[in-house]
């Protein structure tokens, strides 16, 4: 009799107990998704550490340092981050490969800053229809910013559209009668580029006098700068990646020619493209930027920056501070972690992608002063500021305003 | 008509750039028979080794027979080490191989010195060569450097013991195993040559398109194409053949309507092919007769 | 060097395949058969679309092996083949609403009649020449498909996106197992054709002209015929393999059929057995999940992995799969003999 009792007690209190727990949990609210626990969240990439494009595998390393960082430093609250990056080779049916093994077999809560127009196009699909969050993607297409038709895919760096409509408004207030010359990549990148001058230009679009696109097989554009300075024009907008970037500012210096010369903030590194090409060559440059660069000694004393140079030393000695793809993968990293940080304890894909269309000025330590991310549910184009600015000595000079490239379509 | 004659000198200065790959590319073809898919890599991988001995201080010549040295003994210990157990293999198992030592060279070379762009120093200067804007006097004195490698490479292959003997073993080895040539060591020697050349041009191009893992790509398909439409066998035809191939591309870019500047590429490698329809052998190669 | 120099390098660059060792024996098949129906029920999804990716590959390994283990010419072309066939699916699909199963045939006809073309002048080339040509096809074709003046209709760089079919009938099916299906019965069909057209009197003539094609020609074989008909079988091949990739991967672009995937092609047939029509499938599981291994063993150097894999592939078999699948056979025979 007593031990039967004694029993009932006992079930009585593990139920209890277990009520509480349940109920407690639920007090908190903590919810979960895939790849979300208690102790780890699962993060996706896909990035080129491979093939043609195997430059920017360097995002990737340094997104994964950042990570290291933030699990040393005891997680995003008191979870580890576990950050799964995979190689596409640059090449979309691998990518589509890789993020349904991200998806099905690793289980990932998201998949952040996956990198290259042609494999985010691949996967935007299939994410949006599984209702996985494609964060952050590392692709300026303008196409990302599209909430009503995929609202599981968000963007994060400027526009190249927006940006080139930036130099549009300067070019019709600063040379109205200008010649402008256009020397594009033949992919999704210059003609973006491209289109969104032409867009900015508006009924003066005539003011484009060439327009000429070179192959990324090519070994050598001399040719093409050869050929756009005969057409008589005076602006030389320069949509090239950095090989090609710097050696259109060297051939210019080489055959003399002296237009005004815009680069695009890709290849706007004072490291990766300047430097190599010659700071003689390089002075009066335009272009735009919406982060510090590395290589910039105006910003040696930043207190976002030393943070940053901490964090290479520390996390990613193998980094290079000189290299663009660097600073971009440590904002990108740290966007990331905000959104979980700002996600609590609801680490649901719904949740994450709402606090992603919530963000409120937020600054990562590598941004221009000044840019802010803002995003809302209208809104999937977290950075769109830009500031022009122009090569001085051995350091971009920044003027004007900071200018919002917004398109309002 | 100045654009034209412009075309035509930026043709004949980036032709110089495909003819120095496509004299590399001969010199291997006449060692062992085979195009190299991993030449450019080697080349590229050379550079670097010349920017990374100038970094530690050493001068440019310096670097640069320091340079020739590793690759010659780079490129014996490749061919001692990865292709002498595939000698017996078949034809396309040795390509197999290239593509391997291709993806090996380039993605250590990135490991080691990143993918950022390196400026690389010209003996040279680049200042205007001549009054004219459009060749340097790094692209002229390119053209020169090639134009004496490719002196020396004739009188190599056709007056010395050891380039004769080269040729032999490369093309009837049975018989040069006869006359008591070495055909193996030969190979191997071949490779070093091929690598050493490959690093001067390596070397004079990185001025031009900057130093970085995957600078050789684009340079190495025009290299083939040069020497294939000058003719595998003939390191003179190489050389025209990549200042043609310079000038050609240039010339359709610019007056071809409507496509030439986005095909360019692709029309000049069709002319190479109709060209071969024409003259199978290249333009200075010697015909091939088949023994049945 | 005289003409005569250079009699000894004509050699033909594929050595001979006897025509009974180019397949598998019936045992064989049937067991390969009843994995490839099995495996996919007891997987996860995903695994299921990688198999049709091997499915898919494998096809477009075999076209060029019968080109090349067939015929004896060389293609580092076969990625522009490839394109033609998913673009022309992808398009039929998307802007005139075909069925994706008949948009197969439609690729598959295209392409043979581009590889038939591309054939002509490709007769007067051989060894490195032939090479060459192909390689500039396939560095050509990304470029094509980019042109402003195709733009409607491929979205240039942009790219198309696809629908994936649903399963037909109402079948209990996910879409990809569904797709897992019809891709394996196109590929078995394909490979019985194949195997049937290399035991034909054209398969015969084709190896004729591969062993020695002055030979071939004076026994009356119509070389020129037959060279472009292996051109014309390969490309066609390829381009349903193409076709079948597109609805897949649900997306093309130009950027996925760059010469990246010409060279894999390539090295899945050198991995698998030039000549083997079943190495295909190995060279089509080496392609796909070598550089998977190379990257989990290094992120920085997967590149370098991958080729040391190559290397160590190659040492150890340099005829391919085909040579491991003849030591087995001589075991199991041995075996039987005990």
């Amino acid at each position: 009799m007593l031990s039967r009792q004694k029993l009932r007690i006992a079930a009585f209190s593990t139920a209890v107990i277990a009520f509480a727990a349940t109920s407690g949990g639920a007090l908190a609210q903590k919810k979960y998704d895939t790849g979300a626990t208690d102790t780890e969240i699962k993060i996706g990439n896909i990035m080129p550490y491979s093939g043609p494009a195997s430059a920017y595998g360097v995002i990737g390393k340094t997104e994964q340092a950042y990570f290291n960082k933030i699990n040393a430093e005891g997680g995003i609250n008191g979870r580890k981050i576990n950050f799964i990056s995979y190689d596409d080779g640059y090449s979309p049916p691998k990518a589509v490969e890789q993020a349904r093994k991200l998806v099905e077999s690793d289980e990932v809560l998201v998949v952040f800053n996956p990198l290259g127009t042609p494999s985010n196009s691949a996967i935007q699909k299939y994410l949006n229809a599984k209702k996985i969050p494609q964060l952050f993607v590392a692709t300026g297409a303008t196409k990302w910013n599209d909430p009503k038709n995929f609202p599981w895919t968000i963007g994060w760096q400027p526009s190249y559209q927006s940006e080139a409509r930036i130099y549009a408004k300067y070019l019709m207030k600063e040379k109205p009668d200008g010649k402008i010359a256009v020397l594009y990549q033949n992919d999704d990148f210059g003609k973006d580029y491209l289109k969104g001058l032409k867009d900015g230009l508006g009924a003066k679009a005539s003011m484009i006098v060439a327009e000429e696109s070179y192959e990324t097989s090519e070994p050598s554009i001399d040719n093409h700068i050869v050929k756009l300075k005969a057409t008589g024009a005076d602006v030389f907008f320069s949509v090239t990646t950095p090989k090609f970037a710097a050696q259109a500012i060297k051939k210019l210096a080489e055959i003399q020619w002296q237009p005004m010369h815009l680069v695009v903030n890709v290849s706007a590194s004072v490291g990766g493209v300047i430097k190599p090409a010659g700071f003689e060559n390089s002075q009066g440059i335009l272009s735009a930027a919406y982060a510090k660069d590395g290589a910039d000694s105006q910003w040696d004393n930043d207190p976002g920056m030393k943070k940053f140079f901490a964090f290479l030393e520390k996390y990613y000695p193998d980094g290079n501070k000189l290299d663009g793809s660097v600073v971009y993968g440590y904002g990108a990293a740290q966007t990331m972690a905000k959104v979980i940080e700002m996600c609590g304890d609801d680490l649901t894909r719904a949740n994450v992608m709402k606090q992603a269309a919530g963000l409120k000025d937020f600054t990562p330590d590598t941004l221009l002063p000044g840019v802010r991310i803002n995003t809302s549910e209208a809104d999937f184009a977290p950075i769109d500021q830009l500031q022009m600015m122009r090569f001085k000595g051995e350091k971009w000079e920044l003027f004007g305003d900071i200018i919002s490239g917004e398109i309002s379509n | 008509m100045e654009l034209f004659t412009n075309q035509i000198l930026a043709g004949i200065a980036t032709g110089a750039i495909y003819a120095c790959m496509a004299l590399a590319v001969v010199m291997i073809y006449q060692a062992i028979d085979h195009l190299n898919f991993a030449q450019g890599e080697m080349a590229m991988f050379s550079t670097f080794i010349s920017w990374q001995l100038m970094q530690w201080g050493i001068p440019y010549w310096g670097a640069f027979i320091l340079t020739l040295a590793f690759s010659f003994a780079g490129g014996i210990a490749i061919e001692r080490l990865l292709f002498k157990p595939l000698a017996k293999a078949p034809i396309l198992t040795n390509v197999a191989g290239f593509i391997a030592l291709f993806a090996i060279i380039n993605s250590v070379a990135g490991l080691i010195w990143d993918f950022t762009i390196k400026q690389y120093p010209t003996p040279f200067g680049s200042h205007p060569f001549l009054g004219s804007q459009l060749i340097s006097t790094h692209q002229a004195g390119m053209i020169g450097v090639t134009v004496l490698l490719l002196i020396a490479l004739y009188f190599f292959f056709q007056f010395t013991r050891i380039g004769l003997a080269m040729r032999a073993a490369a093309s009837v080895p049975e018989s040069a195993r006869l006359v008591g040539i070495n055909t193996s060591w030969m190979i191997a020697l071949g490779w070093g040559m091929a690598a050493a050349i490959g690093s001067i041009a390596g070397m004079l191009i990185a001025p031009v398109v900057f130093l970085e893992p995957n600078m050789m790509g684009g340079v190495l398909i025009y290299g083939f194409a040069a020497a294939v439409l000058g003719g595998l066998t003939s390191p003179f035809g190489a050389v025209i053949g990549g200042f043609l191939v310079g000038i050609f591309e240039n010339l359709a870019g610019t007056y071809i309507p409507g496509v030439g500047n986005e095909l360019k590429l692709p029309i000049a490698l069709a002319l190479i092919i109709t060209v071969l329809v024409v003259k199978p052998a290249g333009l200075f190669g010697r015909p091939i007769v088949k023994r049945v | 060097m005289s003409a005569v120099d250079e009699v000894v390098t004509e050699a033909p660059a594929v050595e001979a395949v006897p025509k009974r060792a180019m397949t598998l024996g019936y045992g064989t098949s049937l067991v390969m058969l009843a994995l490839f129906l099995i495996v996919p029920l007891l997987v996860k999804n995903f695994i299921v679309f990688q198999l049709t990716m091997l499915l898919i590959y494998g096809l477009a390994v075999l076209a060029l092996n019968i080109l090349t283990g067939g015929s004896g010419q060389f293609s580092l072309g076969q990625s522009a083949f490839y394109a033609v066939g998913a673009y022309t699916s992808a398009i039929l699909m998307e802007h005139a609403g075909v069925n994706y199963a008949l948009t197969l045939p439609i690729a598959g006809v295209i392409c043979f009649a581009f590889g038939f073309l591309f054939g002509q002048p490709a007769l007067r080339l051989s060894g490195v020449y032939l090479a060459l040509a192909t390689f500039a096809l396939a560095t050509a074709m990304p470029q094509l498909l980019k042109l402003g003046y195709f733009e409607h209709w491929t979205g240039g760089v942009q790219g198309l996106v696809v629908t994936k079919p649903d399963a037909p009938f109402g079948l209990p099916m996910s879409q990809d197992m569904w797709l897992y299906y019809f891709t394996l019965a196109v590929t078995i069909a394909i490979y019985i054709f194949s195997v049937n057209l290399l035991r034909s009197r054209s398969g015969r003539a084709f190896m004729a002209i591969r062993d020695n094609e002055i030979a071939a020609s004076a026994m009356g074989v119509d070389v020129a015929l037959y060279k472009t008909l292996a051109f014309g079988v390969s490309a066609g091949i390829t381009g349903v393999a193409g076709g079948l990739g597109a609805i897949a991967v649900q997306f093309v672009a130009p950027d996925s059929y760059t010469i990246t995937l010409a060279i894999s092609l390539f090295l899945g047939m050198v991995v698998g057995g030039v000549g083997w029509l079943p190495g295909s499938i190995v060279g089509s599981a080496f392609i796909i999940f070598v550089p998977n291994i190379a990257e989990g063993i290094s992120k920085g150097l997967s590149g370098a992995v991958f080729g040391v894999l190559l290397f160590l592939v190659i040492f150890l078999v340099p005829h391919g799969a085909r040579q491991v699948a003849i030591v087995a056979q001589q075991l199991v025979g041995k075996l039987k003999k005990n």
